[in-house]
């Protein structure tokens, strides 16, 4: 699957398929099963944990509803419609490295927006600018906003 | 979520000292232009309810704030957690109000 060739090339998290290699190990904040293959369930379980996830609430027996690309949540999502779930952002990311070595239960309130993710994305996407919103959203809601 | 608690705490904290950092500012660089006495700083703070409170809450929310983001240096550079953490903290919270408080009466209505 594409996505999945992602490792520490030159030291920095980079696709193994696009980067002339001079060293190579295994991506960052992930446990390492053998040689270069890591085991990328903790960085997908914080994703679903994080309801990064899709909740089907229609059956095959109901008709395709129509996408209105121009509503704000539309818009908003297509800031990261192009991740491929490679996971350099989170090997990118210091403060996984050190929340991990603890507990790592502080969710995107932990985030210190240092930016690594938004460096190192291979797609040029901007998952620091997406934590930021989700703190935004979660504030609201600290205050009993809605969304 | 106790991460969450923490966050915000910080963040109202900060919000809360914003204009107390610019008013201590701007009080010094005003009050200090004919040099400064310990007697001036007296005769203006002694008694005064409104200093009191100025820097009663700054000095109750640096101590809230200092102590929180203190907590997460010492967490994730020394990876330190549990209980130990907690207690640091609290010691950081509990210490920097003490010194703060003494200050702030010292200068108002001892």
């Amino acid at each position: 699957m594409c996505g999945s060739c992602a490792m520490m090339v030159n030291g920095v998290p980079r696709w193994t398929c696009r980067t002339h290699i001079s060293t190579i190990a295994p991506l960052r904040n992930l446990p390492v099963i053998k040689d270069l293959v890591v085991d990328m369930d903790p960085f997908f379980d914080k994703w679903i944990a994080a309801e990064g996830v899709h909740h089907g609430r229609l059956s095959r027996h109901d008709s395709i509803p129509a996408v209105d690309e121009t509503t704000n949540e539309r818009t908003e999502a297509n800031d990261a419609i192009e991740c491929i779930n490679c996971a350099v952002c989170y090997a990118a990311c210091d403060t996984v490295a050190s929340d991990d070595a603890v507990s790592g239960d502080g969710g995107c309130v932990s985030c210190h927006s240092m930016g690594s993710c938004t460096a190192y994305c291979p797609v040029e996407l901007n998952p620091m600018l997406a934590i930021a919103k989700l703190k935004r959203v979660t504030t609201k809601r600290f205050f009993g906003g809605k969304q | 979520m106790f991460a969450m608690r923490l966050y915000m705490a910080q963040r109202i904290t900060a919000l809360l000292m914003a204009p107390l950092v610019i008013g201590h500012l701007a009080v010094m660089i005003y009050a200090v232009q004919d040099g400064l006495s310990t007697a001036e700083i007296l005769s203006r703070t002694q008694g005064s309810v409104l200093w009191f409170l100025f820097y009663g809450t700054f000095v109750l929310a640096a101590s809230v704030h200092g102590a929180i983001g203190l907590r997460t240096v010492i967490r994730e550079w020394l990876n330190v957690s549990g209980a130990l953490l907690e207690i640091v903290a609290i010691f950081i919270a509990v210490m920097l109000f003490t010194l703060g408080a003494r200050a702030v009466w010292a200068v108002t209505f001892a």
